[in-house]
């Protein structure tokens, strides 16, 4: 609770003694958008914190070696991140579902325990230093880049592409059907994911002195699933509410202590269950009535 | 080389039994349930417990950690996907579920240590443990060249003879065909008079008391108990090895986890052992770009 009184009464302290938390709130919701790309076009695509790894790493060797401006470094990591997002989603994009969501697991942990962990300019299992980190401005960057994001994609979702997304993900064949380039609108949806995951590591990098590889595995990828699920992937805002929700979830709940895991696990079961379609998705709370409730009294229709 | 061929065959066991229980649920319910890794680490923490902190003997403690595995899978389905399947919510919803399981049993280990309210499950907080010897019967020979331990080599028979068993009981009986039937159609089944919410129920006791025993010999059998062993040794290996096998095929589950074993192995010893991971998850990768539909070529279904 002190975290909540501290932010209304007294929110300039609580912005500088929580800045690490708010820009891990702005790096989340990138994060979370760039899956919700992928779910708004009914793809369970889970690569995101591979093309993170590949932004992220990207930008700080690009900043090392060739001292490239920051703008530079970020735009030619983030590119190379799509790059690789058309590379993958090529052949990948032919699954569905599950078999998709697999694949790309095999992805991320092919690039980061075979790639990132055995390639001595990596800095492998000890991480690579990145002196020129700034976690002061960075945040900056983090918060604007999240808002332009979040609208962009907003924008996007109003447009031909996002109706094209919709149509895709509510049914394929009909999508089909109707003329809609099913394959292209795909792979479209999933680069743009892509780069939105390495943009969101080559900002995240930019935030920290050291990268570390281990970051970039299967806990982070269902964790950024979590956040786009728990806030429902049928809004844009969806997914950030949920990034938000988690992020700040252990502040909430500090008297939980260092069983901050176990009441998180109860409140995420407790949410899907009674809200299945997202913290901001459509429709009420979802009350089953259990088989040893009584039923409702139903009077018959008077016949006379 | 015969060393490593034991330990491609050894290995290749217990991901065979842990990914057993993973395909049967998906090929029941097409939902991939997360938290069957926690239960793998859970059973094993049991068994070390009872061992080692209220001095029961081996077998007693083996026979309860299957005992609470098994009863974990009743959890699973009345916690996390029953109430889901009430409100008839999206498969992406069970998926979240059992990750909010899973995030429970791994926290409550980690933090039990003496005087926190876990410390009856555990105690090491999140140090790795080995279950001390002289407790259970190891003995240990040399042959040619190999040594032989017994534990290890008991790990083989005993998943033989139980994915023999389960072939039988899933092919032979009245309850495999009511499993099968609910398998392939939900609806007709009920029509037919199967109780489905019951068969479902049975799908995860067998399938969580089939990994949690997997648990349990990974952690005898290689001295190694520790709160993160079902996240780092078998949960994206499972995935790897149902693929490899074809999704919701037994059979498929057992011939892919020798094969990712032995897979592993190979890289080991002819590529070094820092890549041994990065090899199961290309294999992986390119097993479901050139063939999806597994090994054993069940016929791929849509659904996700």
């Amino acid at each position: 609770m002190d975290f909540l009184i501290q932010l209304f009464t007294d929110p300039i302290a609580f912005w500088s003694s929580h800045t690490l938390l708010i820009s891990q709130i702005g790096i989340n919701s990138i994060l979370a958008s760039s899956l919700f790309v992928v779910l708004y076009s009914g793809q369970l695509s889970l690569a995101a914190p591979g093309f993170m790894a590949i932004g992220a790493y990207a930008s700080v060797l690009m900043d090392i070696y060739w001292h490239l401006p920051l703008a530079l470094a970020f735009a030619a990591a983030t590119a190379l991140a799509g790059i690789v997002g058309v590379v993958v989603g090529l052949p990948v994009l032919r699954l569905r579902g599950v078999f998709l969501a697999i694949a790309t697991i095999g992805f991320i942990e092919a690039l980061s325990l075979g790639v990132i962990l055995n390639v001595p300019i990596t800095g492998e299992g000890l991480g690579l230093k990145n002196p020129d980190a700034d976690p002061v401005s960075g945040i900056y960057i983090v918060l604007v880049s999240t808002a332009v994001i979040v609208f962009l994609l907003w924008r996007l979702t109003k447009g031909r592409l996002g109706y094209a997304w919709s149509a895709i993900r509510q049914d394929e064949l009909a999508a089909l059907s109707q003329g809609i380039d099913v394959p292209r609108y795909k792979l479209i949806a999933f680069v743009i994911s892509a780069i939105v995951a390495g943009y969101a590591g080559a900002a995240e990098a930019h935030l920290f002195f050291i990268l570390d590889p281990n970051e970039y595995g299967v806990p982070r990828t269902v964790q950024v699933l979590t956040f786009a699920v728990l806030g429902g992937s049928g809004t844009v805002l969806g997914p950030v509410v949920g990034a938000l929700f988690l992020t700040i979830f252990p502040f909430i709940f500090q008297q939980a202590g260092d069983y901050i895991g176990v009441v998180s696990g109860i409140v995420l079961i407790l949410v899907i269950i009674f809200r299945p379609q997202g913290i901001l998705g459509r429709g009420g709370f979802a009350f089953v009535r259990p088989r040893w409730w009584p039923r409702p009294p139903v009077s018959a229709p008077s016949t006379g | 080389m015969g060393q490593q061929i034991l330990n491609a065959i050894f290995i290749g066991s217990i991901y065979a039994l842990f990914a057993v229980g993973y395909t049967l649920v998906f090929g029941v319910l097409d939902i991939l349930n997360l938290a069957h890794s926690a239960v793998f680490t859970l059973a094993a923490a049991v068994a070390y417990t009872l061992v080692v902190n209220h001095g029961q003997s081996f077998w007693v403690a083996c026979a309860l950690g299957i005992v609470i595995a098994a009863l974990m899978g009743l959890v699973i389905e009345y916690l996390c996907l029953r109430p889901l399947r009430r409100r008839r919510a999206p498969p992406i919803a069970a998926l979240i579920s059992t990750i909010g399981l899973a995030l429970i049993i791994v926290a409550a280990i980690e933090q039990g240590r003496p005087g926190t309210l876990f410390s009856w499950l555990w105690v090491d907080g999140a140090n790795p443990v080995t279950m001390p010897p002289g407790t259970f019967p190891n003995p240990t020979w040399n042959v040619a060249g190999l040594t032989l331990e017994g534990a290890k080599l008991a790990v083989i028979p005993i998943s033989i003879v139980l994915m023999l068993i389960l072939g039988y009981v899933m092919r032979f009986t009245q309850v495999g065909r009511g499993l099968r039937a609910v398998a392939e159609n939900p609806r007709a089944a009920r029509l037919m008079g199967i109780d489905v919410d019951r068969m479902i129920s049975l799908t995860l006791v067998i399938s969580s008391a089939l990994g949690g025993l997997a648990g349990i010999l990974f952690g005898v059998a290689l001295g190694d108990i520790s709160p993160y062993i079902g996240r780092d040794s078998v949960e994206v290996r499972g995935l790897a090895v149902i693929v490899l096998g074809g999704m919701g095929s037994i059979p498929g589950a057992v011939l892919g986890g020798y094969v990712l074993g032995a897979i592993e192995v190979l890289a080991v010893v002819l590529l070094g052992s820092n890549v041994r991971a990065g090899v199961a998850f290309a294999a992986l990768f390119l097993m479901l770009v050139l063939r999806p539909q597994g090994l054993f070529g069940a016929q791929l279904r849509e659904r996700l």
